[in-house]
């Protein structure tokens, strides 16, 4: 891998940050909207005290924590997407740029959209509603990290679907991760699940993030097994996509659908 | 030994054989010609040497090296320009030429920006967005760019294809340059036979995906006893819809 190749692919990306509001919305806006409709109605159910427990806490966590992952996603599926919109693709693709190096980019602006998200959002809930991001103290890297492979894989795939059917599929690259959300335990524990959909919850590395969030929450503790099954999932999943995508774009090239890619 | 070396390529779409037992080699230092009518799989076989295209059979050897197990090393002295992949519109010029350079792990950027840049008149623009340029304007940038990492072997898949001739003569006139001054082997595809005329040292005519003729435009002309290439081409065309 060559550090001049994944560099140029990330410069870009910064390039075109600079001057797009879509971009810019995508990061500053539309998240902070999410925590702020989801910040206030957390404040209202805190004040009908109806539960023992933070509702505040609970909600705010999962919005960043959700928000976190939907960057992670986006940052890989959007940024293959703006090429293919803009017929750069093949461009890229005739240069020596290797595979591996294009999925490291994109990971790496997977992890800068998932670091600014975390920031800007951390900053705003603790100024509007003293919500602590610290709390969650060691166990903020892990979760972090698990969510930022995670929506690495989720970006992959559908990556890979998109190179594999074109722009048809498209629409997976906005709305995949939704699918994902209700199995996901993103507001509500597993435990609040019909058991059979519980062991379809327990296949997704994500709920053992919000699963543990809420554990860190209650208890101050997080359960071990959370982080391992949370690592081992995790790991499975990026293996076999990171396989898919290959397989992939080597069947595209295969039918010559590189060119037509759009 | 010559630069590209295409020995029985097959490609199959399906039921579709796009190429067919194609043989040929492209000298180093001249400009070669890549003809045949729609269909003919010109954009295919270019797309085979870019390893872009898997091919079904066959052997594509560039600078005697195969692409399986050299792509890096060869696609990092080869370059790519087509009127039909453009560069990012929501970058400025300059940027999109850093992007590419770096991608091409050019050394002294600043300088071999500014050194096609005055080569292909563009400094005036540089910092202009690129969705602004006018035609010709996008035409040099891409080849301002398909020249930064100072490629040895240059694919132009139609490149003065939707420009008007004065600006096309002055891209041919560019690609002369180019080839005189950089010394650079150029495979050319164009349905503009007066063009190739004019700046081919060789053609190749592929019909059905295989090899039907191969020599310097003048040898052609003579040999289907026609008055210039566009005639031969035409030849060719009507002959291949009839079979």
């Amino acid at each position: 891998m060559k550090i001049h190749r994944i560099n140029a692919l990330l410069m870009r990306h910064i390039y075109l940050f600079q001057r797009s509001l879509p971009r810019i919305m995508d990061i500053l806006f539309w998240p902070v909207l999410e925590l702020l409709v989801w910040g206030f109605l957390s404040v209202y159910l805190e004040k009908l005290n109806i539960t023992s427990v933070s509702v505040l806490t609970f909600l705010l966590g999962a919005i960043i924590f959700w928000d976190i992952l939907n960057q992670s996603q986006k940052a890989v599926s959007i940024s293959f997407l703006e090429d293919v919109w803009e017929k750069n693709f093949l461009n890229i693709f005739v240069s020596p740029l290797k595979l591996s190096e294009f999925l490291s980019a994109a990971a790496l602006l997977a992890l800068i959209r998932i670091l600014l998200v975390a920031v800007i959002l951390g900053v705003l809930a603790g100024l509007f509603y003293h919500f602590n991001i610290f709390q969650f103290g060691f166990y903020l890297i892990p979760f972090m990290a698990n969510l930022l492979i995670f929506g690495f894989s989720l970006g992959i795939f559908t990556t890979a679907i998109i190179l594999r059917f074109g722009t048809a599929a498209q629409i997976l690259a906005f709305g995949f991760i939704v699918l994902i959300q209700p199995f996901s335990a993103v507001f509500y524990p597993v435990s609040s699940l019909p058991q059979y959909i519980q062991y379809v919850s327990y296949l997704i590395p994500s709920t053992y993030v919000f699963e543990g969030m809420r554990a860190v929450t209650s208890s101050g503790v997080l359960p071990v097994w959370h982080l391992v099954l949370a690592f081992a999932t995790n790991i499975f999943y990026l293996l076999l996509v990171v396989w898919f995508f290959y397989r992939m774009f080597s069947s595209v090239k295969v039918r010559g659908r590189l060119m037509k890619l759009d | 030994m010559p630069i590209i070396e295409v020995k029985n390529l097959v490609k199959e779409f399906g039921k579709v054989r796009a190429v067919n037992d194609l043989s040929f080699s492209i000298e180093e230092g001249k400009i070669t010609g890549l003809l045949g009518p729609n269909g003919a799989g010109k954009t295919t076989t270019i797309q085979m040497i870019l390893d872009l295209i898997t091919p079904t059979s066959g052997d594509i050897l560039v600078f005697g090296e195969d692409m399986k197990h050299h792509r890096e090393e060869i696609l990092s002295k080869v370059n790519f320009s087509s009127p039909y992949v453009a560069l990012p519109n929501s970058l400025k010029v300059i940027e999109n030429l850093y992007t590419f350079a770096r991608l091409y792990g050019v050394k002294n950027i600043r300088e071999k920006v500014e050194e096609l840049a005055d080569f292909f008149e563009i400094r005036a623009f540089l910092t202009k967005m690129t969705s602004s340029l006018s035609t010709g304007q996008l035409t040099r940038l891409n080849l301002t760019k398909a020249l930064l990492n100072d490629p040895k072997l240059l694919l132009l898949d139609e490149p003065t294809a939707s420009l008007d001739p004065d600006i096309a003569d002055r891209t041919r006139q560019m690609f002369l340059k180019i080839q005189r001054e950089k010394g650079i082997s150029i495979l050319y595809t164009s349905h503009n036979m007066a063009e190739v005329e004019e700046i081919c040292d060789r053609v190749i005519f592929i019909q059905h995906g295989k090899l039907k003729d191969d020599g310097t435009p003048e040898d052609i002309i003579m040999k289907y006893g026609r008055k210039d290439l566009n005639e031969v081409f035409l030849h060719i065309a009507r002959e291949s819809t009839k079979l």
